[in-house]
């Protein structure tokens, strides 16, 4: 990639120049495309790969240079001890419940939202993003007080023998309502994609409700959903501030992998941290790998449908 | 007559669609079973949890809600937290509209690599964002003994707070723009610099204003996150009372030191933040959808000249 190296060398100095200097370099590059006027090229990538670097390539790396420091004994002890084993497990674990749940209650609620009329509609469509725009440790706060034992839903569950906050179970709440918007808004836009021809004519070819949800609507959203699902895990297995207040942080029971590096922190153990998030880390980048590949897949779905469909639909027109 | 019979379809959209739908729609309980359930499962994870926020933070008294909130402490972590959010925004917004300038306006090697690297501060826990910081910058870290050697404080410090804060946020405006400047395509902006514009007269007078509404929603959420981020912020900060706390650290010791009614008087300041944030994204996709409807007609016109030319 020869543009980007370049420009990689010279970022921000270039600038007044810019202008010039894409227009001029645009023909004599065999990668790009097309020819464009627009200027403004060298400028914008210089300053992006500049900004990228310093800001997120250069702390990241320094995380995973930092445990080159460690011997493999050493990264080895410090990850295998069992009370950061517990606290991945309870992490990974309460993540995967917490998507589990969001995917199931995400659907009904993306599917209400898109084919049902009901009172409070608009505003249930509008809060549903509540969880991204909430800062975590009011989300953390509030969600601990309802599940007190003396809090509003607390006092009703406590008789009941199901003890929420400062358990296991007050974790996957939190991560419940951490990850609660993506799958509805991954599920949402493609659902309202969703061609009814399709459904009218499983119907009149017999099928009954369940039948077309299951052969016709289904596999059109599966891979939306997937991806919520895995946005919603991904969310989950990074998340403190919510989780610190409602879990109560007994280690081995409620303490989770990220509290677990700010506990080493706090210790000055910085290898310690590092190499717990160094784990964190790398199954991340896999699940965002991950998401990267459901995301092409979605859009490949939705594309395909598209096509199949284009002979009879030509007004949906959205070509260019 | 036929305009005027067209004009109520179009206005009652959903409902035509549902009641084409009964053919193949759901029975009646089948629907009200799905409403029930969606909306009993947002009532207790969102709307209770919002509605306790503000219950708590007033349940002793309006009086004691204000003192809560022009306590000096409360007023410096507010003050601070204003100061982090101003320059960690701005800085943000710039590289989110170079970034979609670039990715949206041109072809080139390594693309998709680029947005997964603007996509990385998402999928990093909050407290290793903190974390990188610390080990860059920190008494033990990388540039630590070089950064003591010249009295220069990062960490424990405000600049440590405002880095973790723009690592936190760095892909929301970017995250809001790609996807929008792809869609719109370049050719206003070749029209204007071939008839003659600047590059800068061409960004303030047909890219700004094209984009203005996703941006301002892509500010109004980096914003949100900027002022409530915690994890990272917590790890960098020292929580260093009146100096390095910030709104959402400042209601975790306050809730740490069982003052309750204080904790949830300020956690009621961000949540009423949260709640204008996502008023603002309703205006704005509304605006936008309103926008497109407006636009619309012409569409096919400007369809069709491409295809004559």
């Amino acid at each position: 990639m020869p543009p980007s190296i370049s420009l990689a060398d010279n970022p921000p100095p270039a600038a007044p120049r810019a202008p010039d200097s894409s227009a001029t370099r645009a023909p004599r590059n065999p990668s790009r495309q097309r020819f464009t006027v627009l200027p403004g090229f060298g400028l914008s990538l210089g300053f992006t790969l500049f900004y990228l670097t310093l800001i997120v390539l250069i702390p990241l790396s320094a995380t995973f240079l930092k445990t080159f420091t460690m011997t493999w004994d050493a990264f080895w002890t410090s990850v295998t001890a069992p009370r950061v084993v517990a606290s991945l497990q309870l992490s990974f674990g309460a993540s995967l419940v917490a998507a589990i749940v969001n995917t199931v209650f995400g659907l009904v609620v993306a599917w209400v939202l898109v084919r049902y009329r009901f009172p409070g509609k608009r505003l249930i469509d509008a809060l549903v993003d509540l969880p991204f725009a909430l800062p975590t440790a009011v989300a953390g706060i509030a969600l601990t007080a309802l599940f007190a034992g003396n809090g509003w839903i607390g006092r009703y569950l406590e008789p009941l023998g199901i003890k929420v906050a400062f358990t296991p179970l007050g974790v996957v709440v939190a991560l419940t309502f951490i990850g609660l918007p993506f799958v509805v808004r991954t599920v949402q836009p493609v659902l309202e994609d969703v061609e009814q021809e399709l459904e009218e004519a499983a119907a009149s070819l017999g099928a009954n409700r369940l039948q077309t949800f299951q052969r016709v609507i289904l596999p059109a959203i599966l891979p939306a959903l997937l991806t919520g699902f895995a946005l919603s895990f991904a969310r989950a297995t990074g998340e403190y501030g919510s989780v610190v207040f409602i879990s109560g942080n007994m280690p081995m029971v409620s303490e989770i992998a990220p509290l677990m590096i700010y506990s080493k922190l706090e210790q000055y153990d910085y290898a310690g941290a590092t190499a717990v998030a160094v784990v964190m880390l790398v199954i991340s980048f896999g699940l965002l790998l991950l998401i990267n590949l459901l995301q092409a897949w979605t859009r490949r779905h939705q594309s395909g449908v598209r096509a199949a469909l284009a002979p009879e639909a030509p007004a949906t027109g959205k070509e260019f | 007559m036929a305009g005027a019979v067209a004009g109520r379809l179009g206005g009652q959209a959903n409902a035509q669609a549902h009641h084409r739908f009964d053919a193949t729609g759901e029975a009646p309980w089948v629907r009200y079973t799905l409403i029930t359930v969606a909306v009993l499962f947002l009532t207790l994870f969102l709307f209770v949890p919002l509605a306790s926020v503000f219950y708590e933070a007033l349940r002793k008294g309006v009086q004691t809600y204000w003192e809560a909130l022009i306590e000096p402490d409360a007023l410096a972590a507010i003050q601070l937290t204003l100061t982090v959010a101003a320059i960690a925004v701005p800085l943000n917004v710039v590289f989110g509209v170079a970034a979609a300038w670039a990715i949206a306006k041109f072809d080139f090697r390594g693309k998709n690599l680029l947005i997964t690297l603007i996509d990385l501060p998402f999928s990093v826990s909050p407290v290793i964002s903190g974390l990188v910081y610390v080990l860059l910058f920190g008494a033990q870290g990388w540039l630590g003994p070089w950064l003591e050697a010249h009295d220069i404080k990062i960490m424990f410090a405000v600049p440590g707070i405002v880095l973790a804060t723009i690592f936190v946020t760095f892909p929301f405006v970017a995250r809001e723009l790609i996807p929008l400047m792809q869609a719109q395509g370049s050719e206003e902006e070749e029209a204007a610099i071939v008839l003659g514009a600047s590059g800068w007269q061409t960004f303030r007078h047909i890219t700004l204003p094209n984009i203005r509404w996703g941006l301002l929603y892509g500010v109004i959420l980096c914003n949100a996150r900027a002022m409530g981020e915690f994890g990272a912020v917590s790890v960098v900060s020292g929580h260093i009372r009146g100096l390095t706390n910030t709104m959402p650290l400042h209601v975790e010791i306050l809730y740490n030191e069982y003052n309750f009614a204080a904790a949830f008087a300020v956690a009621s300041l961000l949540t009423l933040l949260a709640l204008v944030t996502l008023g603002i994204k309703t205006l704005v996709e509304f605006r936008a959808r309103k926008e497109t409807e407006e636009a619309a007609p012409e569409r096919p016109l400007a369809s069709l000249q491409g295809q004559a030319s």
